[in-house]
């Protein structure tokens, strides 16, 4: 029998490893995985959450949301990255430390 | 041991796998492949947890879209990036990433405790959603419901997130144009 405590482990351990790509990586995208690895953890907790939830659909409606919004906040951040790889040649987010041009 | 149960199993075991393997990948494409497999696991457990439109959605939009994205931001941003971090991996492999893995250890383990001692299966709400018939069964079409509720219920995030899409996708592009010099 599987229960919602299975599915909160298997996110807790997701989003641990997002936190650890975070944490270690040196390159902007690998980091920007990491992160889409944390979200991913959280709309696995919204869809579990969601099975209990069939009159008002909260948890798969917030999960879509919450996809969508994931997609808009990679679209914008890989154009930021890209800018960032043209002025600096590095993505390395301990580089660059400077604001002005 | 139901198939269910088993499904679940496996899927939790690619999912949590492959994240670690992008975790600890040196080659850096090959992560972002192995990304891959995570998403289609979770699209797996979304199904299983009865969530079939989102599996769907995470499959058309993380896997179609995203990663794609992000492969193409990959190979543009080149070759000088990643011939740095293959240096710094080959000098100190695990000084530098300790204080990260005991972190992450550390937070695992407080988050393992809270949900394994919350009892959360014996929540008030869930029972009273078992009582009320609220539960998704596998029987059920949930599709109609849930495009329902987001034309009803749900109106004002919907319209919302499709203002801010538009607002994130114009920005993107004006963002990744080219400029006149720079």
């Amino acid at each position: 029998m599987i229960t919602l405590t299975h599915y909160l482990l298997v996110s807790a351990a997701l989003f641990s490893i997002g936190l650890y790509v975070i944490l270690s990586k040196q390159n902007a995208i690998q980091i920007l995985i990491g992160i889409e690895l944390m979200l991913n953890a959280a709309i696995l907790n919204l869809v579990a959450f969601g099975k209990f939830d069939k009159i008002n659909n909260g948890g798969q409606s917030f999960a879509l949301f919450a996809i969508v919004l994931a997609a808009a906040t990679t679209a914008v951040a890989l154009a930021i990255v890209l800018n960032v790889y043209r002025r600096y040649k590095t993505i390395d987010p301990g580089k660059i430390n400077q604001l002005k041009d | 041991m139901s198939l269910v149960t088993v499904m679940f199993y496996l899927m939790a075991v690619i999912a949590v796998g492959s994240a670690v393997y992008v975790a600890a990948s040196k080659n850096l494409v090959r992560s972002v492949f192995m990304f891959f497999a995570t998403l289609f696991a979770l699209a797996g457990l979304y199904v299983l947890s009865l969530a079939d439109f989102v599996a769907v959605t995470q499959v058309v939009v993380y896997v179609g879209g995203i990663l794609v994205l992000i492969l193409f931001a990959f190979m543009l941003s080149g070759r000088e990036s990643l011939a740095v971090l293959a240096q710094q991996t080959n000098r100190l492999i695990a000084v530098n990433k300790l204080p990260a893995m005991l972190v992450a250890m550390a937070f695992f383990g407080l988050l393992a405790y809270v949900f394994l001692h919350a009892r959360i299966n014996d929540a008030p709400w869930l029972q009273e959603a078992a009582a009320n018939q609220n539960v998704f069964t596998p029987q059920d079409v949930t599709i109609n419901h849930l495009g329902v509720n987001l034309m009803t219920t749900y109106l004002l995030p919907f319209e919302v997130i499709s203002i801010l899409l538009l607002m994130a996708l114009a920005g993107a592009a004006h963002l990744s144009r080219k400029e006149a010099e720079a």
